[in-house]
């Protein structure tokens, strides 16, 4: 994620306890977060719980923040964490360290679906419909390709600060990040042909 | 993809074409996709879908807002009330 204020955060500041500043990032910060966590969770409730937590973690932690990360790459990493002990309660054999997670192995076998759906309109891309597909494309990924997407494809990270925030190898995030789109391009292919046939 | 060498290229270079729409795949590799590219409509599609499908995530995402409840709620939570009153400036 690009800094999205202009005025960047002084880490000096934060580090002293300088409460405007921390207002500050956190005015910055807080709708990344809240939108990673629900589109990890699905669920506004416990979403809201994530970003709460981040930031009594980040305000508790800052002391010790050597800045050897970016803020945000520490930000994101506190709420990774966060979202992901809300998910290994309803699947506690999650682990984001495991090189092939279940749904993560090798596409093999898959047929690539070809339809040249890219040059659609705008609107019957973006109809309520198609935003609905394709959020639920997204919540389909299983967690260990969705985070990595999320990270990298709607937040903007690196892929090294992607891997920062996981603590996975960049490989592994090239990885699970050619996997996830692979999958979501061939939800959306499936969507868009069927649009296509109406047309 | 006509040909059985033909599909096995296409399938040697599918592994290579997240690198190359984030614009990060080495110039030799670059150079030996894109001259497939000319030569393949399906991977052609594939890739155009690709940088499409990134796209509209990144569109609808971009709605996602913070609910101002759950900003006062945030703010309270950390002793920030004081703060409240100023715009989010998101």
């Amino acid at each position: 994620m690009a800094e999205p204020e202009k005025q960047p955060i002084s880490i000096e500041a934060l580090k002293r306890g300088d409460r405007s500043e921390f207002a500050r990032m956190v005015d910055s910060y807080s709708l990344p977060i809240y939108r990673l966590a629900m589109r990890m969770l699905s669920n506004p409730q416990e979403a809201e719980d994530v970003l709460q937590e981040t930031f009594l973690k980040a305000l508790r932690a800052l002391p010790k923040f050597e800045g050897r990360s970016s803020l945000s790459t520490w930000l994101y990493r506190i709420a990774v964490n966060e979202a992901l002990m809300v998910i290994r309660k309803r699947k506690p054999e999650l682990s984001l360290s495991r090189p092939a997670e279940d749904g993560e192995e090798e596409d093999n076998g898959e047929e690539m679906q070809i339809v040249d759906w890219g040059h659609m309109p705008e609107s019957e891309l973006l109809s309520l419909e198609a935003r609905r597909t394709i959020d639920q494309a997204v919540d389909k990924l299983p967690e260990t390709l969705r985070v990595v997407f999320l990270l990298r494809d709607v937040e903007g990270l690196s892929i090294d600060e992607t891997a920062d925030s996981l603590g996975i190898s960049q490989a592994a995030v090239k990885t699970r990040l050619l996997r996830a789109r692979l999958r979501l391009r061939d939800e959306l292919s499936n969507y868009y042909r069927e649009r296509m046939k109406e047309t | 993809m006509n040909g059985h060498s033909h599909v096995h290229k296409c399938d040697h270079l599918i592994s290579t074409i997240s690198d190359y729409v984030d614009g990060s795949l080495s110039p030799q590799l670059c150079a030996e996709l894109e001259k497939h590219l000319c030569e393949c409509e399906n991977c052609t599609v594939v890739v155009d879908t690709l940088r499409k499908t990134i796209s509209l995530v990144q569109t609808c995402a971009e709605d996602d807002c913070l609910p101002g409840e759950v900003r006062a709620r945030l703010f309270h939570t950390l002793n920030l009330d004081d703060f409240l009153k100023n715009d989010a400036g998101v």
